[in-house]
């Protein structure tokens, strides 16, 4: 067990080393920060001593070492454009994109999975037809579009949710915001979390569905049949345990997707989170911004991959024999 | 040569799939009215010589104050609604068909390669694909336009945007063909056919190029036909985060940002029939794209 999570982190640490080179590279080759900094007057005396107050005459894998190191202490440099240190920026819109994210995967599992499974098992009812249809249109809707129609039916037509923010926040722990604690919270993530989950919820109930058909027609289903089970416990007991293996790969994969998608449902709805941050950064080429979340997401990326394997194990009886 | 495609077995199903004839009736409408905007639209929304103050804010018709020389009514500028969004819709398809040519000519390149070759090429690879596979393609789209945008001078930024885009979008594609075309590449190549033509001393690019090729077309016909819907959207949501394509090239997705602004104070038109038009075409796409899978591959239904 503890070898197979070593050999997880083992390989883990290219894919961030690589993903760290290409945040390093954009740094070193958009934009010239001594000439930024400099300005219009100087001597070529007050630019080397700036270019060896930076660092930069020293060879390439130096300053490659020292931009990781930096970064490993969670040091992503100054923004370009707000002048504030970027890992505090980060630090303090993270949780709004989280509780957003959380949100929005809880609510895409609990009612993609029973639709799922309902279509799986009912394959040729209206219902199923309909869930079916309103899938389609899920994975047709650009996510964007759909956060728009939402604000005018039930923000502006409707009056009943609010349309922008996060509501009222309240500081626990030092850093960690949060919105539960108050009904005005709740309801401004009720549908960010709707335009953010709906694609998700689609993919995980066509995922289901196709798994239940594949699992329904094996033998021992027909054997369960044959003893004389209930359907109740042939459908959950035994077929919808054993789909459960890749919907949990999708989901957990899908989670990373999730919390990156979310710059677009962020910009919507004002949400006050990391992607917001960043699309804002983009529009104007803030690298240390751009270079910290991709660190950040591919950290993100790599933890959820070994919680993934690890639930494999946790899942799937074969595994734990086979080693 | 037509005669043939309709009495083949893929024209068949064609005929008789209600579903591809319905989308491919809507995706006719929409690429004619894209097309021949110059012509077919009612007003120019480019001229900004014809606008007037006077008309803006119209509403489309069926609501009170509409008439129907602004069938779906004016944005704040006195600009005809209907004739900006097939304008748009010409932005939006071509972006979306030059990022899908781009992305197909990349991942039919590096799929028939590491599908040929194997090895230690196609390891890594099909390692880079998969690292790109695990981030969302809008994000990978996001990044290399802002990378791109960022190091390219500011006055030819405006000009040169439109080649960004799909530059992006097109890069945030290609794992997909890669992927695809390289199993096919795989099944074909230990095929009697391609042995024989080694044999017969047929260079490598040569059996590549003119015999696994031709046989890789289906499923690169499917993934590209999903892939356009895709780049669509992609183009939409650049433009919509404002990072797309500027105002004085507007597509669906800017059309859809600049009227955003104006949902609060009751005109819902001028967001909502660009979004209506971008979900037609999407939806259609992917409905020839799901109906194109099925019919190649009978083994799904």
């Amino acid at each position: 067990m503890l070898g197979f999570i070593g050999s997880r982190i083992l390989q883990a640490i290219p894919v961030l080393l690589v993903v760290g080179f290409i945040a390093f590279a954009l740094f070193d080759y958009v934009g010239d920060p001594v000439n930024i900094l400099l300005g219009q007057d100087h001597t070529e005396a007050q630019r080397l001593a700036l270019i060896k107050q930076l660092g930069l005459d020293q060879p390439f894998f130096v300053q490659y070492g020292r931009f990781l190191w930096t970064a490993l202490h969670g040091n992503f440099g100054i923004s370009y454009r707000l002048a504030q240190p970027v890992s505090g920026l980060i630090a303090e819109r993270l949780p709004a994109t989280l509780e957003l994210a959380i949100t929005a995967s809880v609510l895409a599992f609990a009612i993609g999975v029973p639709m799922g499974v309902y279509t799986g098992i009912h394959r040729n009812t209206a219902l199923s037809r309909l869930f079916m249809t309103v899938s389609l249109v899920g994975v047709s809707l650009p996510t964007f579009l759909l956060g728009i129609l939402l604000i005018l039916l039930f923000s502006v037509w409707l009056g009943w949710l609010p349309s922008f923010g996060r509501g009222p926040v309240v500081h626990v722990g030092g850093w960690w915001t949060t919105g539960f604690t108050s009904w005005a919270g709740i309801r401004s993530l009720i549908l960010p979390a709707i335009t953010l989950g709906l694609f998700q919820m689609t993919l995980i109930m066509r995922l289901v569905r196709a798994e239940m058909l594949e699992v329904l027609r094996t033998d021992y289903i027909k054997f369960a049949r044959a003893r004389g089970l209930t359907n109740r416990a042939i459908n959950f007991g035994h077929a919808l345990k054993n789909t459960l293996v890749p919907v949990i790969t999708v989901i957990g994969l899908q989670f990373g997707g999730i919390v990156a998608f979310s710059l677009v449902t962020e910009t919507v709805f004002q949400w006050p989170g990391m992607g917001l941050l960043l699309v804002q950064s983009v529009a104007v080429a803030d690298i240390p911004v751009m270079s910290a979340y991709l660190l950040l997401i591919a950290l993100v990326f790599v933890l959820i991959n070994l919680v993934v394997d690890l639930l494999y194990y946790a899942v799937d009886p074969r595994l734990r024999a086979r080693r | 040569m037509l005669g043939r495609a309709w009495n083949s077995d893929l024209g068949y199903s064609f005929r008789t799939s209600p579903v591809a004839l319905v989308s491919t009736a809507i995706a006719l409408i929409l690429i004619i009215a894209a097309v021949f905007a110059p012509v077919l639209a009612p007003h120019d929304p480019m001229d900004v010589a014809s606008l007037s103050l006077m008309d803006s804010m119209k509403p489309p018709v069926g609501m009170a104050d509409a008439d129907w020389s602004n069938p779906l009514g004016t944005d704040n500028q006195g600009r005809d609604v209907l004739s900006a969004i097939m304008y748009g819709m010409r932005v939006s398809l071509l972006v979306g068909f030059f990022s899908v040519l781009f992305a197909i000519v990349v991942g039919i390149a590096i799929g028939l390669l590491a599908g040929y070759a194997g090895g230690i090429i196609d390891a890594v690879l099909m390692r880079v694909a998969d690292v790109q596979l695990t981030f969302p393609s809008i994000l990978t789209a996001l990044l290399v336009d802002g990378v791109i945008t960022a190091a390219l001078p500011r006055t030819m930024r405006e000009s040169l945007q439109i080649y960004v885009i799909i530059f992006a979008i097109g890069i945030s594609l290609w794992p997909n063909f890669a992927r695809t075309v390289r199993g096919s590449t795989l099944v074909e190549r230990n095929k009697d056919y391609v042995m024989a033509a080694r044999v017969i001393g047929v260079p490598s690019w040569r059996i590549m190029l003119s015999h696994v090729l031709p046989n890789v077309v289906g499923p690169v016909m499917v993934i590209g036909t999903l892939g356009l819907g895709l780049a669509i959207i992609g183009e939409a949501t650049l433009s919509f985060l404002g990072v797309g394509l500027p105002p004085t090239q507007p597509s669906l997705g800017t059309l859809i940002r600049l009227g955003d602004d104006f949902l609060f104070s009751g005109q819902w038109w001028v967001t909502v029939f660009p979004g209506v038009a971008l979900i037609l075409m999407v939806l259609a796409i992917n409905l020839l794209g799901d109906w194109l899978r099925d019919a190649l591959n009978p083994r799904l239904r």
